[in-house]
């Protein structure tokens, strides 16, 4: 069979890659980025996610078929999380019109990751009684 | 097989290798049909976990407060340790597949078992973290307490809704885990049986998949659950 056979070598660079990666990720969580910290923390666990599925799942050396299908499942894994999060982070931005309350009002709350939206069981003071 | 059935077997098809089933022009073709097979299931497992991840998502964006003082509550150093053991796991793992594509095949029985080892290891440490969590009443339902000075937290239904996808997500992992082990175990034992060779290793291979895939999954769910607003102290 003529599956591609990576050197030794390049397994165990890969690992100290990973291992860099997840040190790297602990000192980030631990220093104030702000915002970043999340963003941060995602960016280098897809960097490490991308280093195992090309090199320790041998896609690097797949089938133009076998590359099609695990780009198509990840695509689809970003329409999930962008579609949803593109509802759920915009809640707030705008207040319909014709409503006195200020639901729209974007709430100063404390932690980075708040964009004024509000937890769903305030959401009753928003909706025609 | 009886002497004749092979005989008249070889007479119909031509002889090759006991691996190649019949509607496989040859065992490339039946290696790549494979890998396609198991990457289609990958691809739902993508979508199970990341249906529970945007869940997580959505409760973090609404619940930050609730997220880092649940996090805190998670020991760092048992979930980097496990982080540790599962890298070197899927390391472990890709040196089996590599020793079977080679025909070493003392190797890939080795490299398998430390393997096993490593994906028990996993297990073991996150039995302790649960039995910590059983303890210490973190566990949701109508035991579940979260104490600040010791009177319960305003934020503790948050916290807890925080623990209910920190069991959801770690349980279904550490299930896979066990899985895992399970497929590991037989394909160890196929090794020591000298079933595979550098023509056929199909099961190794794929089993290696599903390893990683696991091990992929954690990378994930280690800095989303333990690594949540250490920086800030936003409470």
């Amino acid at each position: 069979m003529s599956g591609h056979i990576s050197p030794t070598s390049t397994y165990l660079t890969i690992f100290a890659a990973l291992m860099a990666c997840t040190i790297l990720t602990v000192i980030a969580a631990f220093i104030n980025l702000g915002n970043l910290n999340f963003p941060v923390a995602l960016t280098i666990a897809v960097f490490k996610a991308t280093l195992v599925v090309l090199f320790f799942m041998h896609v690097k050396y797949g089938s133009r078929l076998t590359k099609l299908v695990v780009g198509t499942a990840f695509f689809f894994l970003g329409i999930m999380l962008t579609l949803t999060l593109t509802d759920y982070l915009s809640r707030g931005w705008f207040t319909a019109p014709a409503r006195s309350t200020s639901a729209g009002a974007i709430t100063s709350l404390t932690g980075p990751l708040t964009t004024g939206v509000r937890p769903l069981e305030q959401a009753p003071q928003n909706s025609p009684k | 097989m009886p002497d004749g059935t092979i005989a008249a077997h070889d007479e119909h098809h031509g002889r090759h290798h006991p691996a190649l089933q019949h509607h496989f022009q040859d065992l490339d073709q039946q290696h790549e049909a494979s890998t396609l097979g198991m990457w289609l299931f990958l691809v739902t497992e993508v979508m199970f976990f990341g249906g529970l991840i945007l869940a997580y998502t959505l409760y973090r964006i609404w619940y930050p407060v609730a997220w880092a003082l649940g996090s805190e509550e998670l020991n760092i150093y048992m979930g980097g340790f496990n982080t540790i053991v599962l890298i070197g796991s899927s390391l472990t793992m890709a040196l089996a597949v590599r020793s079977a594509q080679t025909g070493a095949q003392r190797a890939t029985v080795g490299w398998l078992v430390l393997t096993i080892a490593l994906g028990l290891t996993f297990l073991v440490v996150k039995f302790f973290e649960y039995k910590e969590k059983f303890e210490t009443g973190h566990v949701p339902g109508p035991n579940f307490h979260f104490l600040r000075g010791g009177v319960e937290s305003p934020e503790s239904p948050h916290v807890q809704i925080f623990f209910s996808l920190y069991f959801a997500l770690t349980g279904v992992h550490a299930l896979h885990m066990i899985i895992g082990v399970g497929l590991m175990s037989v394909i160890a034992t196929m090794a020591y049986r000298k079933r595979f060779s550098p023509e056929w290793y199909t099961p190794v291979e794929l089993g290696g998949l599903y390893w990683h895939f696991v091990d992929i999954v954690w990378i994930f769910l280690f800095p989303l659950l333990y690594l949540v607003d250490r920086s800030h102290h936003i409470v």
